[in-house]
């Protein structure tokens, strides 16, 4: 083909993410403008990267460009294989709902002291440099997009930086964002030095010695962890995902996390090649640990931004437990198997970026109209939000993995994985790998009780504060944004042969090896291994349910018995409770904190007050602050001081400091 | 794979399904009566149950004013996702058609569906007992889930397959063997069992004591046909679980040709392992008590245990270093 | 190993020795020191059982003989004396939790995967159909060890002492059809005898300490006792 077009497409969604950038610098504070100018953009640029990316995937090709910039020996390489035409997708759908969603949602800003084009600017150049991360193919080009990507998010994390914990928490991000990032560096590094240069093609041809393959590999799992937000290295990502407006929050842990993902199957799959088990079993253990502690301490949450940036720890950690099985087999040499971890974590990296926006848009919608993060203050929404309310239970769902939503697909294809251990030959990864799924289930079924929680406490029974008794549905424009991902959760839950059928050309162009099997039964059945072992077919399953309620509904359709009756509600005969009697967030969740109490921090006590009243309080926190933060946080100020020995104040043993330096430095180098 | 344009097989899937919905109320009935005879009581007849849904449906329902739609349509997704659950088990025959549309993870799955669902409604009204009730059901089944899947994958490294039906058909297939590892899955599941359908000693069934129960808390607001639906569900996931353990640790009688000799076999063996069945139940209920809520984690921890040390014991004793 | 190559004698063995098993994992978290030793009785009880099971298949007669043993000593007698003791001790109700416990059951399950990991070697040997055995017993040694280290209870750690010496017996059984009836014999006086002398000693310590946690014997070594004396003479 002379002119690769999804490249160009992709090319082209890049510039237009820019332009959005530029015209929102140009709209000064002229909102209609960001309604009709920027954010079109933006969706049209998402439009073109959903495009460029389902091309590429289809395709099957990789297609190469350079660009006349960068440094004159390499200049910036672009590339669109399937493994970046996939993450181009991803990226481009949610930008697709985001650019839908935010003009309604922005209108709170134009009166306010934030000043609306450094939004729109930022969130510009934050969708170019993601996209740039996906499309570089030389370790120079990912490193810019990369250092881009962080630091316009980190702009729009500080975006109200009129509040002090924005400030912190912005702080905090581009201080850990920077250690990753050097992480990052530092692994391209170890493979440029072998594969003699920084092109991506360089670095496949590069051998690595196990040793240095193992180096390289623990940098970039630091590395991307830390984006990611792996447990030990998540505690930036409930700080700063939060205080980021709303559909900034659903790209930034709808897609940003995704793009660590993609650095990471991009750097293990494809650029290191030889693959180690012990690497898999790592990965495994982190990401299962990450699953299960990122969605106990999101049970704990009663901020609902919160609440779902713990969640994005938790599924990040699911989509690592399918990267670690993947590894695992891999390295044992069962190449099918791996395949199949791998479309697994693939799978689940789509329906989070889709389930999580959605949520986090949702919550945007509950902050846009009755201005309430709190859970403890909401309550009855589903009725002064309907179709809010209608998409969030879509996203709730979906992320509590219940058939026949996409979430429930990944997980079983994660259990499909791990089920196939008996072909390992060693007895103790046998018992590993089950003990990790029965995390995994654990932390499914906790994620469910998350939601039933969120979901009951916000928008079933009564309003708990006047704000929220008034709140009102959003405009249209949101709604289709959030109803845009919606239906695609559904879509990607009902037709998962599809997908997979898809997904199944990443692993070939990197593997060279495809799951052959799982589709060969047609578009109804999902065979991942092979029929006699285990087969799902989403459609019947949703037909089943329809016909199951279509059935019970119609039998009792009979004359008067219909009709409802409306009184009060029972409760044992007690008075009829008001708003303040229902069971809060804190309390559905009071069981759980007890069991798994050992994990947490908690801070609880009951004060008597001065004119008689008893006063709860109830604080409960991470405890990776005290185990890892506190220490280096002590350490660091503990060599600071050692150091201040030398910082005498005057200036000319400063610059005898710099000259000795430089001595030592040619001495060194003679 | 098996046939799936075998219009036979549908309907013999289809037929099964309503046999399981309409069996469930007999199970419960059943068991009620050994309870009632162990404890020197007459008990109530047979058909109890059945006169109680049908008085049910035919009542009119009432709904607290703060109800919402999803409230409405809980009963019937319960319902649904419990009977579909239903249907892909091999209860007479193997080799259904139905029983590939989803294996034993699905099978969880949409217990797990219906379970959320039954807690959102619990949650709905608004009223303390409803919410304490969803709290507690969460909590159980989030314990009960690890045991369950430990089990499910110690038989699944035996019969290399989660697929019900394949399962049967590799216990079937290897005769009388007596495996540590099949022993502790079937008593770790048993105890998920009886914890995950809120029997004694996790719930009480036949309680509205207001500080213990758990299911009847969620279900308190709902009457008339939604209140049937709701029963009829949890008699249904009782029955689900029964025909679960039974078929699975002891297939024996299951038909595995479609023949109508067959079937009649299958049938006779699964009423009377589930008779069987029902008689364990009703004794351990009996002389076992309620424990309170914060022991249940004890209670399914020990499932836990039970399970991974059949998943141990296979990696040990049963496959060679 | 291939379950459908035994025959269904030697499976029954695999299933008491994977029972043998799960009581010492059942005894781990166990807070009543009666229901301990009920349990401990079981184990010696199962125990007896395989042993005559092993016997039977292998026709080794003198097997039968320690089954014999095995029960009269470790099912009936050490537990009735055990339970004696508590009733003498007065610790009928006596309750301990275990903290952490999952941790501590994790502990376990990870020590029995080490020492199926540990023994791969000698089963490989092939000494015996029943070979994979080993494994489990030396599980059942580390799961005893375990208790001990986690147990403050003096008397529970007697039953943690005596489940080590259980699984001994069993790889012994089961990996080479028993020792000699003479070393058997022995082994088994010194249970005998350990339980009395364990006995004795618990009256010893509940009178110089008061208690039979065994955290607190740290108050006998010389250093604690000064300490003690000096703050009772600040407070003076």
């Amino acid at each position: 083909m002379p002119l690769d077009l999804p490249l160009s497409l992709a090319s082209l969604a890049v510039v237009l993410a820019l332009a959005s950038a530029a015209s929102a610098l140009a709209t000064r504070q002229r909102p209609a403008l960001m309604r009709w100018l920027v954010m079109p953009l933006l969706g049209i640029s998402g439009a073109l990267a959903l495009t460029a990316g389902l091309g590429a995937l289809a395709g099957g090709h990789i297609e190469t460009m350079s660009l006349p910039m960068g440094l004159p020996w390499l200049h910036w390489q672009l590339r669109l294989d399937v493994l970046s035409g996939f993450f181009m997708a991803l990226i481009g759908t949610v930008v697709i709902g985001v650019a839908l969603y935010g003009p309604g949602y922005v209108r709170e800003f134009e009166h306010g002291r934030d000043s609306l084009p450094a939004l729109g600017g930022f969130t510009g150049i934050f969708v170019a440099g993601m996209m740039g991360v996906v499309l570089a193919d030389d370790a120079f080009m990912f490193m810019v997009a990369w250092e881009v990507m962080s630091l316009s998010s980190y702009f729009l994390v500080a975006f109200q930086h009129e509040h002090a914990p924005n400030r912190r928490a912005a702080f905090l991000y581009l201080l850990m964002a920077h250690v990753g990032g050097l992480s990052i560096l530092l692994g391209y590094g170890v493979l440029a030095g072998f594969g003699d240069g920084f092109a991506f093609d360089a670095m496949r041809a590069a051998q690595l010695s196990p040793g240095w393959a193992t180096v390289a590999f623990l940098l970039a799992f630091f590395g991307f962890g830390m984006k990611a937000g792996l447990i030990p290295l998540h505690v930036w990502l409930p700080e700063a995902h939060p205080v980021a407006p709303s559909h900034i929050s659903a790209l930034m842990s709808g897609v940003m996390l995704k793009v660590a993902v993609y650095g990471f199957v991009r750097f293990t799959f494809d650029l290191l090649g030889a693959f180690q088990w012990q690497w898999g079993v790592l990965v495994l253990i982190v990401g299962a640990v990450s699953a299960l502690l990122g969605v106990l301490y999101a049970l704990m949450q009663h901020d609902l931004k919160r609440l779902l940036a713990y969640h994005s720890v938790e599924n990040i950690g699911i989509i690592y437990i399918g990267l670690g099985l993947s590894l695992i087999f891999l390295g044992t040499g069962h190449p099918v198997l791996g395949v199949l971890g791998l479309i697994a974590a693939l799978y689940h990296t789509i329906n989070h970026a889709l389930f999580k926006g959605l949520l986090f848009l949702g919550a945007g919608a509950i902050l846009h109209s009755a201005h309430e993060r709190d859970m403890e203050r909401m309550g009855g929404l589903l009725r002064r939000m309907p179709w809010t309310g209608l998409f969030f239970l879509v996203g709730c769902i979906s992320i509590s993995a219940l058939p026949p939503f996409n979430g429930f697909v990944s997980e079983w294809l994660t259990f499909q994985a791990a089920l196939q251990a008996w072909t390992l030959k060693s007895g103790v990864l046998r018992t590993l790998l089950p003990l990790a799924s029965a995390m995994l289930a654990l932390t499914g079924a906790l994620a469910a009780a998350c939601f039933v929680k969120v979901y009951g406490v916000a928008f079933l029974g009564q309003a708990r504060s006047r704000p929220v008794r008034r709140a009102r549905e959003v405009t249209l424009g949101m709604r289709v944004g959030q109803g845009w991902l919606a239906a695609l959760c559904l879509a990607l839950g009902v037709l998962p042969t599809f997908v997979v059928g898809a997904l199944n050309s990443i692993p070939q162009q990197l593997l060279g090896q495809g799951l052959a099997g799982s589709t060969e039964h047609g578009w109804l059945w999902l065979t991942p291994v092979s029929a006699e072992t285990a087969s799902y077919s989403a459609p019947f399953v949703l037909g089943g349910l329809m016909l199951a309620w279509w059935l019970a509904s119609s039998l009792l359709r009979r004359g008067e018995v219909r009709k409802v009756r409306r009184c009060d509600a029972w409760d044992c005969g007690f008075a009829p409770p008001n708003a303040r009697m229902q069971y809060t967030a804190t309390a559905f969740a009071q069981p759980i904190r007890r069991v798994f109490g050992g994990l947490f921090h908690i801070d609880e006590s009951v004060t008597t007050t001065e004119d008689g009243r008893e006063r709860h309080a109830l604080h409960v926190s991470d405890r990776f602050w005290g185990w890892i933060y506190q220490p280096i946080v002590r350490a660091t100020n503990a060599a600071a001081r050692r150091v201040t020995l030398i910082q005498s104040g005057n200036v000319r043993i400063y610059l005898g400091w710099s000259l000795g330096t430089l001595v030592v430095l040619l001495w060194l180098i003679s | 794979m098996v046939d799936f344009l075998n219009p036979t097989g549908w309907a013999l899937a289809l037929l099964q399904t309503l046999l399981f919905a309409a069996g469930a109320p007999l199970l419960v009935a059943w068991v009620k009566r050994i309870k009632s005879r162990l404890q020197n009581r007459r008990g109530p007849s047979l058909l109890q149950p059945y006169r109680d849904l049908h008085k049910l449906f035919g009542k009119e329902a009432v709904m607290a004013h703060t109800a919402s739609p999803v409230f409405r349509a809980a009963p019937y997704i319960v319902f649904g996702a419990t009977l579909i659950a239903a249907s892909v088990i091999p209860m007479l025959a193997v080799e259904l058609p139905t029983a590939a549309i989803a294996d034993v993870i699905v099978l969880v799955g949409f217990l797990a569906l219906a379970r959320f669902f039954l807690a959102l409604a619990g949650m709905d009204v608004g009223t303390s007992f409803g919410g304490m009730g969803s709290s507690r059901e969460m909590l159980i089944s989030a314990l009960a889930e690890p045991a369950m899947l430990m089990a499910v994958f110690t038989l699944t490294m035996s019969a290399h397959s989660t697929n019900l039906s394949s399962v049967i058909e590799h216990v079937l297939n290897s005769g009388l063997l007596l495996r540590p590892s099949f022993l502790f899955a079937l008593l770790g599941l048993l105890l998920v069992a009886v914890a995950e359908t809120g029997r004694i000693p996790v719930d009480n069934p036949a309680t509205h004591l207001e500080l213990t129960m758990v299911h009847e808390a969620m279900i308190l607001e709902y009457s008339g046909r939604h209140l049937a639906l709701m029963e009829w569900a949890a008699q249904i996931k009782l029955m689900l679980y029964g025909v679960l353990l039974a078929n699975i640790f002891l297939p024996w009688g299951i038909a595995s040709t479609l023949s109508a000799g067959s079937l009649l076999t299958g049938l006779i063996a699964i009423v009377v392992k589930l008779a069987l069945l029902g008689v364990i139940l009703a004794v351990s209920e009996t002389v076992v008590a309620k424990m309170r809520l914060f022991r249940v984690p004890a209670f399914l921890n020990l499932a836990f245990m039970l399970s991974l040390l059949g998943m141990l014991s296979h990696v040990i004793l049963e496959v060679g270093a | 190993m291939n379950l459908m190559h035994l025959s269904l004698l030697e499976q029954t063995i695999l299933v008491l020795g994977a029972l043998t098993l799960f009581l010492s994992f059942a005894l781990l978290p166990q807070a009543r020191l009666t229901t301990m030793v009920h349990l401990f009785a079981w184990q010696g009880g199962l125990l007896a059982l395989l042993t005559a099971v092993v016997a039977s298949v292998g026709g080794n007669h003198h097997l039968y003989v320690s089954a014999l043993l095995t029960l009269a000593l470790k099912a009936l007698l050490i537990p009735w004396m055990l339970h004696r003791l508590i009733r003498r001790l007065q610790l009928e109700r006596h309750q301990e939790r275990l903290d952490r416990q999952a941790l501590v059951m994790m502990t376990g399950a990870a020590l029995v995967i080490f020492s199926y990991w540990v023994v791969l070697p000698v089963a490989r040997l092939e000494l015996a159909n029943t070979r994979n055995v080993v494994g489990l017993s030396l599980g059942i040694i580390q799961l005893g060890m375990l208790l001990m280290v986690v147990r403050r209870q003096a008397v529970a750690q007697v039953i943690g002492f005596m489940s080590v010496e259980n699984g001994l017996f069993l790889a012994a059984v089961a990996a080479t059809s028993g020792m000699p009836l003479v070393v058997e014999l022995g082994i088994a006086f010194d249970v005998l005898v350990a339980a009395v002398l364990f006995g004795v000693f618990f009256f010893h310590i509940r009178e110089s300490i008061d208690s039979l946690d065994v955290d607190l014997l740290t108050r006998l070594s010389e250093a604690e006792q000064e300490k003690l004396a000096s703050e009772s003479e600040g407070e003076a």
